[in-house]
């Protein structure tokens, strides 16, 4: 069932991709043999216990993390030079929101980095608040939000950089299910919207379900892919999609994928 | 008025006046047992009768007491701080003046080398390395062994007045700031730092958008010390210099001639000196903080 993509138009392109760390108790093999080819417009969540390389793999993308062997490309050059070049938009598990600036400051602060005229700025942050339906709140500091409408504004500053390319690490980790819920509707509605490629994190086989156009599932020691599943639900779904026998099917496949990985056997 | 009645309503008011009045009756206390060695002395020679309620205001009238009575301070006090023109050299608002501005400038002079130092010592490796013993070597010198040494040196090349003096509260003052600037420049948080890399932003950026303001709750920190012992260096640094003025000049001149209440007046003065100082500062933290927190009330 894995797609094929074809060579050259991939947004994230991996051959033999693989990460060690030397740490004191020699080396550990966070990422090991990853091939991977991401085409625009899909929506990818990466599945798998905690050390499996999930984020590792994210942050190689984003350039965060130098991998030490095998092949990465992002947009067909290299994730520095997409890094340098603003290729993509990160949101992270934490709002990383700054208390000293309001919403709006907030979500303006890469594009005064990189340099975008004021009015611009001004123009993409009414925006993208209005797209992750937080219009009127411009003036309102971090504090004075609850936990799921500051990772709101999290995502509409990573949007506001106009990336192709969202890679998303967990960003509703710390959200109750009831909040989680009613982002992970509105992330969809962002994604149909806007049809950028979207990597996303997480360890919630229903959420990666829900969300995604595929569903990427891996095991730890070392990380590898060891599942790759298409998901062909229609496009417009609402949460009670989640009841219907083929999401449960996917889910039970994506569930199989982490057993055989020995995700649930005791550390 | 307001300020007594939040004292009363936060129920500080009662507390501070009870320890203020134990102070002073440990106080008057000491004078009587502090005093009674000279006192008594005399009687004997005199052959005087004495109980203990005549040694009690013997003591608290002496011309020269080893440890004069609050009252006796009190009116000195007055005579040097209220009744005296400001610009006499025998009021206490004079030499505050002085000291004042002395510790002024060695305070601002050490808050800029103090964070210059810390900028190096958290971009540039190598300082990091070899700066920091140095800096901490630097205030295992005993201050008093080196201020008259630092006067001299400047003095040599021309240069006197209140910058030698500076130099001292300044060497003071940098210590805590660079300990402070340093951990506040690393305080933000990597995912902080990782999110800028995302940005592909500049050192210089990141600078100024996101490590400096971080560090301003621990730059505030360091500086109600600093503020503190920038006053500590400006007295410190006039008592070699002797007669140009200050509060150290006053100590010295009390101690030379005996004048124990002028020292003691010129200590309350100093004491009073850095307390408005420190507050100074504390009010503005309050207010730094506040901004830097979104307008979110603050403790400080």
């Amino acid at each position: 069932m894995t797609q094929t993509v074809q060579p050259g138009s991939a947004v994230v392109h991996t051959a033999n991709l693989s990460l060690e760390f030397s740490t004191d108790d020699g080396p550990v093999h966070a990422l090991s043999n990853i091939n991977l080819d991401i085409a625009p417009g899909e929506f990818i969540s990466l599945i798998g216990p905690s050390g499996c390389g999930k984020t590792t793999l994210l942050r190689v993308i984003a350039d965060l993390e130098t991998h030490t062997g095998g092949e990465i490309q992002v947009n067909g050059v290299s994730p520095r030079e997409a890094r340098e070049s603003r290729a993509y938009g990160y949101v992270f598990q934490a709002p990383a929101l700054y208390p000293w600036r309001t919403v709006r400051r907030n979500v303006m602060l890469p594009l005064e980095i990189m340099g975008v005229s004021r009015p611009e700025r001004e123009a993409r942050c009414a925006q993208y608040l209005d797209l992750v339906n937080l219009g009127g709140f411009e003036n309102k500091y971090p504090w004075q939000l609850s936990g799921g409408m500051q990772q709101r504004v999290s995502i509409a500053r990573a949007l506001s950089v106009e990336p192709e390319l969202l890679l998303m690490d967990e960003p509703f980790g710390a959200l109750d299910e009831i909040t989680r819920d009613h982002l992970n509707q509105q992330l969809l509605e962002l994604w149909r919207k806007t049809g950028k490629t979207v990597v996303f994190v997480t360890h919630s086989i229903p959420e990666a379900v829900f969300l995604s156009s595929r569903v990427v599932v891996m095991s730890p020691r070392p990380g590898q892919v060891i599942d790759d599943i298409s998901c062909n639900l229609p496009g417009e779904r609402t949460l009670d999609i989640r009841e219907t026998p083929e999401f449960l099917e996917i889910a039970h496949r994506v569930r199989e994928g982490l057993k055989a990985g020995h995700s649930y056997d005791d550390d | 008025m307001t300020m007594i009645n939040r004292l009363v309503h936060q129920g500080t008011f009662l507390p501070v006046l009870t320890v203020v009045a134990s102070l002073i009756v440990i106080w008057y206390a000491g004078a009587v047992y502090l005093n009674s060695t000279q006192l008594i002395d005399r009687y004997q020679k005199k052959g005087v009768d004495w109980d203990i309620s005549r040694l009690a205001q013997d003591a608290w009238k002496m011309e020269r007491p080893v440890l004069p009575a609050p009252h006796q301070v009190g009116v000195e006090l007055k005579k040097t701080v209220i009744d005296k023109r400001v610009t006499s050299k025998r009021s206490l608002v004079y030499h505050a003046g002085i000291t004042l501005s002395s510790s002024l400038l060695g305070f601002a002079l050490g808050t800029l080398l103090g964070i210059a130092l810390a900028i190096g010592i958290v971009y540039v490796t190598t300082l990091d390395r070899s700066l920091m013993p140095w800096i901490i070597a630097s205030q295992t010198v005993p201050i008093l062994a080196l201020a008259p040494m630092i006067i001299v040196v400047l003095g040599s090349i021309g240069i006197t007045g209140l910058f030698p003096k500076s130099v001292i509260s300044m060497y003071l003052c940098f210590f805590p700031v660079v300990v402070g600037m340093v951990k506040g420049l690393r305080s933000p948080e990597p995912i902080l730092i990782d999110q800028m890399r995302t940005y592909s932003a500049s050192p210089t950026q990141i600078f100024f958008k996101l490590r400096l303001p971080a560090s301003i709750p621990f730059l505030f920190a360091s500086l109600k010390v600093a503020i503190a012992l920038s006053v500590v260096g400006a007295i410190v640094a006039e008592l070699p210099t002797g007669g140009q003025g200050g509060l150290g000049a006053r100590l010295l001149t009390g101690s030379y001639y005996g004048q124990i209440t002028m020292i003691w007046s010129a200590l309350i003065v100093a004491s009073v000196v850095s307390a408005l100082l420190v507050t100074a500062v504390g009010r503005l933290e309050r207010i730094a903080l506040r901004k830097l927190n979104g307008g979110q009330a603050v403790a400080v």
